[in-house]
């Protein structure tokens, strides 16, 4: 998984709340077996009226959603994480996430920054003037950053530490699992005789 | 103070603990099919990693093999996408796999088994959540997503966090007649279907010393449909038995270690439980379920329930829509509910025993004219057993039929499903809407209820047969 400690993209404001993962990956896509090329069914249900927000010019090649409160509830599929990644999104700004969406985002890599439900009005507003304009996430310093200037939006989020040291570092649990690899081929010299294995 | 079984098995595989983190758990073998590993492997392939262990792996084929024409190209697109990338997965990464049209295909937790793979003492986890099956033997084995696979795949652990232990006491027999299923199906009414929530539960007690591995298995299966993480029973003569001889059990000298090191995981004497329940088994009936989740039950001798009887408010919303779902009136026998399709098979009732015990009582009967029997073995094995014993020929003559392995009607997956509005009496596990095929509704039965439902054309039990 890549380190991420800042990103500056094209924003998008998802003016709905309580989105749930059937809505940003709905159950037919779950037939597949990758874990790329989730793109396609990305919020499908709404992608196919041409006034949603995806389809307007100016949110072409976004990657910051900026959504409502409680983002991510319902099923636990991991898709959902999947699905905002393979459209291109690094980081989705919302003032309440719900806990399996921001646990798979973190294992994941997608950034989940919660903010004050406050910010995310003034980000709609001021995207809602400048449509097409970035925000910046910038993880080291856990801020959120729109716009230049006396008038520009800059505002804290909340990450746990954790999940923070493990985006940073670029960290998946695989990852981490395998830092300890030594302990794990020490355990693995105990191992008796008599165990069986499936290849001999 | 002393350990419980499963804290020694626990203990015996933690490669790592660290204050305030989950222990990272040493895996003895994992288990896969087609449905819950292909994004692991794509997972493994993104990375540019390789599977840690494949001596330590085994893949079966099972969720979403056909049950007829097996040697022919599977129809379902999705189901032959997923059976054709296990293929290159296993291929690739190097596991040895049991295909379609493979001696020892089957249902992944009737395979482990057979083959002697399972153990007392080990670890075994499957991206499937009825791997408890194999706590039968003493060990500790559960479910997992799909991304603890593909952790599993790379390092060969898991970060788990160690869950409470309870015990669950069944003492006294079981009556003649009654069987494990009827026995974990009581159980699960009994404590609701979140009882176990975060624990790992020993099953011990009188009954389940007397159950037969198979029986065993029966029970530990269906630890997941109460709620808990695993479910286990201390390795005694009976599980040295069914293991020795086996193709991969311990051999010579190994035999006598190993069987050295198993005798000593039993719960200590002074050891505590988290939790405790105790029931008696000499006072239970063949039970089964009414309703749409396994805690849904009922003796086979009782009436559908009032949903007003319930206490709590939310068990009676609960009864009410399974009651509408189910299509049925409350106070109505059991006994006269009547049965479209009979299931015998899964990965709770497809072993060699539940065949034998099916055919026992539907020798010399005939299949209800309006009720279909479908019989399927666990495993290639299991069929090629049944076969030698003539079994098969007792189903056939008595108008059942006769399938291939696989998991079949248990999941609305493959080809065998019930449609809409059917209602059948199945020896599997979950009863959940649509679980086996939109629509269907499922009673949970034990093999000896199943067998005798089907000769009769409503829910039974073999002492029906002879009134
Ligand atoms: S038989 Fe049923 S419960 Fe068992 S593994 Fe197959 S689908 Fe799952």
């Amino acid at each position: 998984m890549e380190k991420f400690t800042s990103h500056t993209g094209v924003a998008v404001p998802l003016k709905r709340s309580n989105v749930d993962t059937d809505q940003i990956i709905p159950a037919v896509y779950l037939k597949r077996v990758t874990r790329s090329g989730f793109e396609d069914g990305l919020f499908s249900a709404w992608r196919s009226d041409p006034d949603f927000v995806l389809n307007k010019p100016e949110y072409v090649g976004a990657s910051v959603l900026v959504a409502g409160p409680d983002f991510g509830t319902g099923s636990s599929r991991e898709h959902a994480v999947w699905a905002l990644q393979n459209y291109g999104f690094k980081a989705v700004i919302s003032s309440r996430f719900a806990d399996i969406f921001r646990g798979n985002s973190g294992k994941a890599g997608l950034l989940a920054a919660q903010v004050d439900e406050k910010v995310v009005q003034r980000i709609w507003d001021y995207l809602d003037e400048h449509p097409g304009a970035t925000v910046t996430v910038d993880l080291e310093s856990r801020t959120v950053k729109a716009g230049e200037g006396p008038e520009a939006i800059v505002d804290s989020f909340d990450i746990d530490d954790y999940t923070r040291w493990r985006l940073l570092e670029g960290l998946d649990d695989v990852g981490i699992t395998l830092s300890h690899s030594e302990v794990i081929s020490e355990f693995e010299t105990t191992r008796p005789s008599w165990k069986p294995v499936t290849q001999h | 103070m002393g350990k419980t079984l499963a804290e020694k098995v626990w203990d015996e595989h933690v490669v790592r603990s660290a204050e305030g983190e989950p222990d990272l758990l040493y895996i003895d073998l994992h288990l896969i099919h087609e449905v819950t590993s292909p994004q692991a492997f794509d997972g493994l392939r993104l990375a540019g990693r390789r599977v840690r262990r494949p001596d330590l792996t085994l893949a079966t084929e099972d969720h979403n093999v056909p049950t007829l024409d097996w040697d022919k190209p599977i129809a379902d697109p999705v189901s032959k996408t997923q059976v054709d990338t296990l293929r290159k997965n296993a291929a690739e990464f190097g596991v040895r796999l049991h295909p379609l049209g493979d001696v020892e295909q089957g249902i992944v937790h009737v395979v482990g088994p057979q083959l002697g793979l399972t153990q007392p003492g080990m670890t075994i986890v499957c991206g499937d959540s009825h791997t408890s099956t194999h706590g039968a033997f003493g060990a500790i084995a559960f479910g997992i997503g799909t991304s603890e696979v593909e952790h599993v795949l790379a390092t060969q652990t898991l970060m788990q966090a160690k869950p409470k232990t309870m015990a669950v006491t069944i003492n006294g027999s079981l009556p003649a007649g009654v069987t494990a299923k009827d026995m974990v199906l009581t159980l699960i009414t009994h404590t609701g279907t979140g009882g176990g929530q975060g624990y790992i539960v020993e099953y011990r007690g009188q009954a389940i010393e007397e159950l037969s591995m198979e029986g065993r298995m029966t029970v530990c299966n269906m630890s997941i449909e109460w709620g808990a993480k695993a479910g286990l029973i201390a390795p005694d003569q009976t599980t040295f038995d069914y293991i020795e001889g086996k193709p991969e059990a311990p051999k010579g000298a190994d035999w006598d270690a190993a069987v050295a090191h198993w005798k000593t995981l039993v719960t200590d004497p002074d050891a505590t439980f988290d939790e405790e329940i105790v029931l008696d088994a000499s006072v239970m009936t063949p039970f089964v379920t009414w309703g749409t989740n396994p805690g849904q039950g009922v003796a086979l001798g009782g009436v559908v329930p009032t949903p007003a009887e319930f206490a709590e408010e939310q068990d009676r919303i609960a009864a009410e829509k399974a009651l509408e779902y189910m299509g049925l009136e409350a106070g109505t026998p059991m006994r006269a509910v009547k049965v479209d399709t009979v299931f015998v098979g899964s990965c709770t009732n497809g072993r060699i025993e539940d065949l034998r015990l099916a055919a026992s009582i539907i020798e010399g009967h005939h299949v209800d004219p309006d009720t279909r029997l479908l019989v399927v073995p666990g495993s290639v094995r299991v069929r090629m057993q049944a076969e030698a014993e003539g079994l098969h020929e007792i189903f056939i003559a008595a108008g059942a039929e006769w399938r291939g392995a696989g998991c079949s009607m248990c999941l609305g997956m493959n080809p065998d499903q019930l449609t809409p509005g059917e209602r059948s009496a199945s020896t599997s596990n979950r009863n959940f809407e649509g679980r086996q095929g939109k629509g269907g509704r499922t009673h949970l039965v034990s093999v000896p209820v199943a067998a005798a439902t089907a000769i009769r054309g409503t829910l039974s039990s073999p002492a029906d047969l002879e009134a």
